[in-house]
């Protein structure tokens, strides 16, 4: 693997090295053992040019991003190699003289802007802190300088932000805020790792720009840490990916997305939702038992969890049965804040739509744009203001009791996070079986061989049983959510952002799963995404949500291929990769 | 802001009620005739007619229920009854009581929170390992030690080993020095425990990193930033440090002998003297309830997110953005 590559016609790289990574290698120590997780790093950038490091979690691109300004965890240490920053080497140096280089030469853009400022603190002071701590200004020119760099930041308005305070200010300015505070110090590196995977697509492209722009305005570099390989092509010269600690391949987004040499990127490209095309959810990476269907329903004599009084159109396979759910013009209204009068929050505005039996309903927005207070509404876990829910052709808007129960079965919920959806304390044997005792079916024994069968139905060892879910990966435990949700036999499954938590290549191996599954049990989905692109994939038809408006409904290729809404092509337009000018293999 | 200091004055004068009619019921449903104890364990030939007139006197001839609806009227009039043993009035008993505790209690606060705050900072502050794992253990060891025990320890050293401080009585500050030691062991070894595990978590948070790499020092990192959010979880448990130092003044002022509240409440428990035991209860509580109130004036201060009267999870629920 080479050092450093010949820039492409269109990089601005200067070949003066800014950074210089050989052979680093950072190890996690825990009680029980040790974890390799940078085994082997080398990687140069040049003055002003802009790297991308790609990879998934774990991969270790983020701890390579924390080792060069030395701010790993406590448990980890840099075991070997050398970090060379203008020349000097930031391993073992003096902590005075990494402290002298952080903020004020290296400037660090976190991952989640809504926990990386400190909550009791005004904005200004926070931005203005690091030319005092650099003795750059003093406290009042400092003041004036932190509302010039939220302005450079492109933060509106900056005056009145440096007053407010975090909370006061949405994610996608609490990023602006970060930013301004990287570069108030006039660095000559910007780290920004996963800078935007918090905030929504629109906002993030705006980031992004800017800080291409700021980029090459100041004539500064970055190193660009995101898993999402269309990030990468989009705004990098050159791109490193990194693997299970090691860089794998590097060179400029041409070389890397059209020759792929490593098996991994051309996996990775494979997986990547932004750079494949549309409807193309690989089914093969989820292969399903010829008998699943038997399986999951049922139906050999006194098998507890069989659905008897089933609509034969119920299992999704009949073309002219009825749609599953129809939401007729909901509205739901919370109470506006205390003492600002008698004004509401609108949350659901008029909104209608229907999800056809057997295929996939996906509701898409930006945080904030209501879609998953209309799934909550659908799921009749909140009440509609007004309007109607109609559930396999029967009204459920007011249903309660023994009725609303039922329902409960018929409609089954998976999180979005699998981190904080499954009970730590239970096992994977519990957890899967917790639906079943809620509903009374089967006996202890009954229980725990469907669990056993569900398990193996997502696919998933049988070991797994006696597991907790601190001892699975993200995959692995949402497989087990929809395992659990599929324990009672629901007929619709309300997806909430699934793979949102998740690595792409896991990302697509679940959304092949989901496919699969729907393929064999006719199972209907509501799936609630701000991801076009895993949209695109999964869905048959597309209702795109803003404000708590339905502002677009159709079949999901119209949608994309002709967009009719301004904010439905803003959404399109903001997808990463797009602007890629290459034939994906 | 006004509305909901009215409120909350609504909601006090509600715990005291309850404290009232909590403590009105145990006491009284306690076995022991009030008339007898009235008399003094010394009035051996008292006639049932003698007895029969002091229970007139006080009212004790009349129904519980009307009794209860008596008593809650004269609070209301601040009238908080007669000591049974003495005939004096209680709130006349408190009021001598009070000043001597607070004396001990105030300094006993003081050394919690400097000994407590210093430890916790210096637990976490530390680059040596091994003194910061020391440091984190001192905490349970504190909270576990019996007061009455620790007490007598340091007459031990201080009065009798190094005649430093006198063992007894409240003659001077000399003398609140030990009973405040004694107060302010299990109460700063709460505070240490809940501010060290507190700036544990704080200094987790990713906006501490954003610090570090804006190329702070670790002093900077700890006194300009940790600490003010990791006081917060802190403050909540005031009203409970000071109930803990309320309570603790009983042990305290009955082992070095001084006169407080903490000993009229020994006194008065092992009297069954009712309404002087019912006093300092509703005493004890209104001190509980105004902690609190000033805890909840001070949170908007020290966390621009609180703001009074409107409480988070109506915003939360509203889907507005945090």
């Amino acid at each position: 693997m080479s050092q450093t590559l010949p820039a492409t016609t269109d990089a601005p790289a200067l070949h003066i090295p800014v950074l210089e990574i050989h052979g680093l290698a950072v190890q996690y120590r825990t009680i029980a053992d040790t974890i390799d997780a940078v085994r082997d790093v080398s990687l140069t950038i040049n003055r002003g040019e802009r790297v991308a490091i790609v990879g998934e979690s774990g991969s270790g691109k983020s701890t390579t991003a924390h080792a060069i300004v030395q701010l790993l965890a406590s448990q980890a240490s840099i075991v070997r190699g050398s970090i060379r920053f203008n020349g000097t080497d930031l391993v073992g140096a003096a902590r005075n003289t990494v402290r002298a280089v952080r903020g004020r030469r290296i400037g660090l853009v976190p991952q989640d802007p809504t926990v990386s400022l400190n909550p009791v603190k005004r904005i200004g002071t926070q931005v203005a802190e690091v030319l005092i701590i650099h003795g750059l200004a003093d406290r009042k020119t400092a003041e004036t300088a932190a509302v010039e760099a939220l302005r450079r930041a492109g933060l509106p308005e900056p005056e009145l932000r440096a007053a407010q305070y975090p909370h006061e200010l949405s994610g996608g300015m609490r990023q602006r805020v970060l930013i301004a505070i990287a570069i108030i110090g006039g660095p000559d590196l910007i780290i920004a790792d996963e800078p935007t995977s918090a905030l929504d697509v629109t906002v993030q492209r705006q980031i992004l720009d800017h800080l291409d722009e700021l980029a090459a305005e100041t004539g500064m570099s970055v190193l660009l840490i995101t898993h999402d390989l269309g990030i990468a092509a989009d705004r990098a010269d050159r791109i490193v990916v990194m693997s299970e600690g090691v860089v794998v391949e590097q060179g400029t987004p041409a070389e890397v997305l059209s020759r792929p040499s490593h098996p991994y990127t051309r996996a990775l490209i494979a997986a990547a939702p932004s750079l494949n095309a549309a409807g193309d959810v690989d089914r093969e990476l989820a292969p399903l038992a010829e008998d699943i269907r038997a399986r999951v329903f049922g139906g050999a004599p006194g098998d507890p969890f069989t659905v008897r009084d089933r609509p034969a159109a119920a299992t999704g396979f009949d073309d002219h049965a009825p749609d599953v759910l129809v939401l007729n013009n909901l509205v739901k209204d919370f109470p506006g804040p205390r003492g600002a009068g008698r004004n509401v929050n609108r949350a659901v505005a008029d909104v209608s739509f229907s999800v056809p039996r057997g295929q996939t309903f996906a509701l898409v927005g930006e945080s904030g744009s209501g879609k998953t207070t209309t799934a909550r509404l659908a799921l009749r876990l909140d009440d509609a203001t007004s309007g109607q829910v109609l559930f396999d052709g029967r009204d459920i808007t007011t249903a309660r009791g023994r009725e609303l129960r039922e329902l409960r079965r018929r409609i089954q919920l998976v999180h979005q996070n699998p981190y904080a959806s499954l009970n730590p304390r239970l096992t994977i044997s519990q957890i899967i079986t917790d639906p079943l005792i809620a509903h009374g079916l089967g006996s202890g024994a009954e229980r725990r061989a469907r669990a056993a069968e569900l398990v193996d139905v997502v696919a998933l060892p049988a070991t797994v049983l006696g597991r907790r879910p601190a001892e699975l990966s993200g995959g692995q435990r949402q497989r087990v959510a929809i395992a659990r949700a599929l324990a009672v036999n629901p007929e619709l499954l309300v997806l909430d952002e699934p793979v949102s938590a998740l690595d792409v290549s896991i990302q697509a191996q679940i959304l092949g799963l989901l496919a699969s599954l729907q393929q064999s049990l006719g199972l209907s989905y509501l799936f609630i995404s701000h991801d076009l692109a895993v949209v695109r994939q999964i869905a048959h038809r597309v209702g795109v949500m803003r404000l708590g408006e339905l502002v677009e409904v159709g079949d999901v290729a119209d949608v994309f291929r002709s967009p009719t809404h301004d904010y439905t092509r803003a959404l399109l337009d903001a997808i990463p990769g797009r602007s890629t000018p290459l034939a994906i293999p | 802001m006004t509305r909901y200091i009215t409120r909350r004055l609504a909601q006090a004068i509600g715990v005291l009620w309850a404290a009232y009619t909590v403590s009105f019921l145990v006491l009284y449903a306690l076995p022991g005739d009030p008339a007898k104890l009235i008399a003094g364990p010394d009035a051996t030939d008292i006639t049932p007619a003698q007895l029969d007139a002091l229970r007139a006197e006080f009212g004790l001839d009349k129904p519980l229920i009307v009794q209860y609806v008596d008593r809650l009227l004269g609070l209301m009039r601040g009238d908080l009854g007669q000591s049974l043993p003495t005939g004096r009035p209680v709130s006349d008993l408190i009021g001598e009581a009070l000043p001597s505790t607070i004396q001990i209690a105030a300094l006993g606060l003081l050394l919690a929170i400097i000994f407590g705050a210093g430890l916790a900072i210096l637990a976490t502050f530390s680059r040596n390992q091994a003194l910061s794992r020391l440091l984190f253990s001192l905490p349970p060891l504190g909270v576990a030690i019996p007061g009455f025990w620790f007490a007598l320890l340091l007459i031990q050293w201080f009065s009798f080993g190094i005649p430093l401080f006198p063992a007894v009585g409240n003659v001077g500050f000399a003398s609140t020095v030990l009973p405040a030691i004694t107060l302010a062991l299990p109460t700063g070894a709460t505070i240490a425990q809940l501010l060290s595990k507190s700036l544990t978590n704080t200094l987790r948070e990713p906006y501490i990193d954003t610090v570090r790499a804006k190329g702070a020092g670790p002093a900077r990192v700890h006194f300009r930033h940790a600490l003010r959010n990791a006081a917060l979880p802190a403050l909540t448990v005031t009203g409970l440090i000071v109930g803990q130092l309320l309570s603790g003044t009983v042990v305290a002022e009955t082992v070095f002998s001084r006169p407080g509240l903490g000993r009229v409440t020994a006194t008065a428990v092992a009297q069954q003297d009712i309404p002087l035991v019912q006093g300092i209860v509703l005493f004890a509580a209104g001190v509980f309830v105004v902690t609190n109130l000033l805890v909840d004036l001070i949170y908007p201060l020290l966390d621009p997110r609180i703001v009074i009267g409107r409480p988070r999870v109506a915003r939360v629920q509203a889907g507005v953005p945090a």
